[in-house]
């Protein structure tokens, strides 16, 4: 399969149970379309990430333009617009990570998964990334692993956060 | 150390629980305000002189009181949890360790300006606070505190720190890409979903309980003269003890690096950055100054989201300045030109400075498209840009022109 493809044949849809959440969601906001960002979260958990045809698909959820989809896609840094690895690993690089040595984490990091900022490795595990300010620089240099917080970086307690990432 | 009033709970594991809340007092402001007439509220919030925490530091009763009267459609309360100014931290904190803080402050808030929907808006990188503050809210719920008159809609970003900006937030809270609107008309009279809208910090709503159980001359009392209480410094960078510290907002930014345990690295302070990324930086002998929105206004900085960033004498300007650089032509929404292009093109020629090819003119450059973009923009992002770009230059040209071949 290849990146930004879906499995042949696979149904871009929502369950049920899934469209039932998103008639929820959009009941909450006085414009449903203010469920969009919910449900684009919705769609890339389920699908693994935005392709253009779910966008097509969310827009028909919000009977609004693929484009307009498109535009909320392509605006915010949360939505994969092609798969990433298993594991998304966002390295901070902002002002106060700089000062606590993220450019050595950084660079430890892409020897380590042999890879540059941005890309997967070759058997899908990781996709880095350098991020800005994610708000722990209490705890700089940081990192954001799938949905957790990893704190207080150093090459040691990466490479161990590395080998735990299947 | 003095009081603690927006961390008071935070030394208990348990804290975001809503027993404990309780426990500690919790929700009795909110009994408290059901006595109260909701121009009432608004009035002992303006005598407190609570100042918006989020950035702008505008006073929170006048904003309160500009939701017009004669209104009759719904008003929202919108919180802003798009916390991202580089170098803040604060409420992260507030929204994992005392959610009941917020959604009690959500619920004063909410009667003062009359409205029954609230939207809370955390960036979207922020998924234990949102499980937090969510299990907070289904807590409320649960105990009839929400429901009844007042509806909390919980709502998740997907990255993009102009969102931070309330005009931004409210696009992106309607569903779209987050680009900031022209004012006026503000959000108090057109917010989301064209309804009067008050859009206020995390930080700030928490301030609001305290200032409802204990009095307006209490909060007041707390700080200055143009601003009361306490408020919660992220302090980061080359410091012994990085942390967020609470403090009257009369503190000096030197009683505060002292506070964080001094200085790192040499040990020897090159520079402070006082108020998150967008703040204009201050040198060594610039910190005998209090850290409330006028001190920081008269010190030719602004004390912004109070994200404090420390740098020891080891520490390059130039480095620090394409750092933030980046970030800001990253984050440009790119719909006012001069910033879109600006700060694209600024990046690009502090990168170059940097790497040891910068151009004779390139500093006398940067500072003019600085100084002539300033204000042309719709939101304050590109103002915020050129506090650095100019503030790095001017105090440090030296330090850039070092790098400079034939400067």
């Amino acid at each position: 399969m290849s990146q930004g493809q879906h499995a042949p044949g696979a149904a871009i849809a929502f369950s049920e149970a899934q469209l039932g959440e998103v008639r929820r969601l959009q009941g909450l906001y006085p414009d449903a379309r203010g469920a969009l960002l919910p449900v684009l979260h919705m769609a890339q958990d389920t699908f693994g990430h935005i392709s253009l045809e779910v966008e097509d698909y969310v827009a028909s959820l919000f009977s609004i333009s693929p484009a307009h989809v498109h535009e909320v896609v392509t605006f915010y840094t949360l939505y994969f617009r092609e798969r990433p690895g298993r594991h998304v690993l966002s390295i901070c690089h902002n002002l106060s990570c700089h000062l606590a040595g993220a450019r050595g984490i950084i660079e430890h990091a892409k020897r380590r998964l042999g890879i540059e900022a941005g890309e997967t490795t070759a058997d899908g595990r990781v996709t880095l990334l350098t991020v800005e300010c994610l708000c722990a620089c209490e705890a700089a240099p940081m990192a954001q692993v799938d949905d957790r917080y990893e704190l207080n970086l150093t090459p040691e307690k990466l490479d161990r956060l590395l080998e735990g990432l299947r | 150390m003095a009081e603690t009033v927006l961390m008071r709970n935070f030394s208990n594991p348990d804290s975001h629980t809503l027993d404990a809340y309780r426990a500690a007092g919790g929700y009795t402001a909110w009994d408290r305000a059901l006595e109260m007439e909701p121009a009432a509220i608004t009035e002992e919030v303006k005598k407190a002189n609570l100042r918006g925490l989020g950035g702008a530091g505008f006073p929170t009763g006048a904003k309160w009181s500009f939701i017009p009267k004669n209104h009759t459609g719904p008003v929202y309360l919108v919180v802003n949890a798009d916390e991202g100014e580089p170098g803040t931290f604060k409420d992260r904190y507030l929204l994992e360790r005392d959610p009941h803080a917020l959604i009690e402050g959500m619920l004063i808030a909410a009667r003062a300006i009359r409205s029954d929907k609230g939207f809370i808006y955390i960036r979207g990188e922020y998924v234990q606070p949102w499980r937090r503050f969510s299990a907070a809210v289904k807590e409320a719920y649960d105990a009839g505190l929400l429901g009844r008159g007042f509806d909390v809609v919980v709502h998740r970003g997907a990255g993009a720190y102009i969102c931070g900006e309330e005009t931004g937030l409210l696009s992106s809270l309607e569903g779209k890409k987050g680009w900031p609107k022209i004012k006026p008309p503000f959000p108090a009279i057109k917010g989301a979903f064209g309804q009067p809208t008050i859009v206020n910090n995390v930080e700030t709503l928490c301030c609001v309980p305290p200032i409802v159980t204990r009095g307006a001359e209490w909060f007041a009392g707390l700080g200055t003269k143009t601003q009361g209480g306490t408020r919660m410094y992220s302090v980061s960078g080359r410091v012994k003890k990085p942390a967020v510290y609470e403090a009257p907002v009369s503190i000096t930014l030197r009683q505060l690096i002292e506070l964080a345990g001094g200085v790192t690295g040499t040990g020897r302070l090159k520079a402070v950055v006082p108020g998150g990324g967008s703040a204009a930086i201050l040198t060594a002998n610039e910190i005998d100054v209090t850290m409330d929105v006028d001190g920081l206004k008269a010190a030719g900085s602004m004390i912004g989201s109070a994200g404090v960033m420390v740098m020891d004498e080891s520490v390059s300007i130039p480095e620090a300045l394409m750092v933030l650089a980046r970030f800001y032509a990253h984050e440009s929404c790119g719909q006012c030109t001069p910033c879109r292009e600006s700060t694209g093109w600024i990046y690009k020629m502090v990168h170059r400075i940097v790497d040891g090819h910068g151009r004779k003119d390139d500093l006398d450059t940067i500072l003019d498209v600085a100084k002539r973009g300033a204000g042309t923009t719709i939101c304050a992002f590109y103002d915020g840009a050129v506090g650095p770009y100019i503030s790095y230059i001017e105090k440090f040209r030296s330090e850039f022109e070092a790098l400079i071949p034939h400067a």
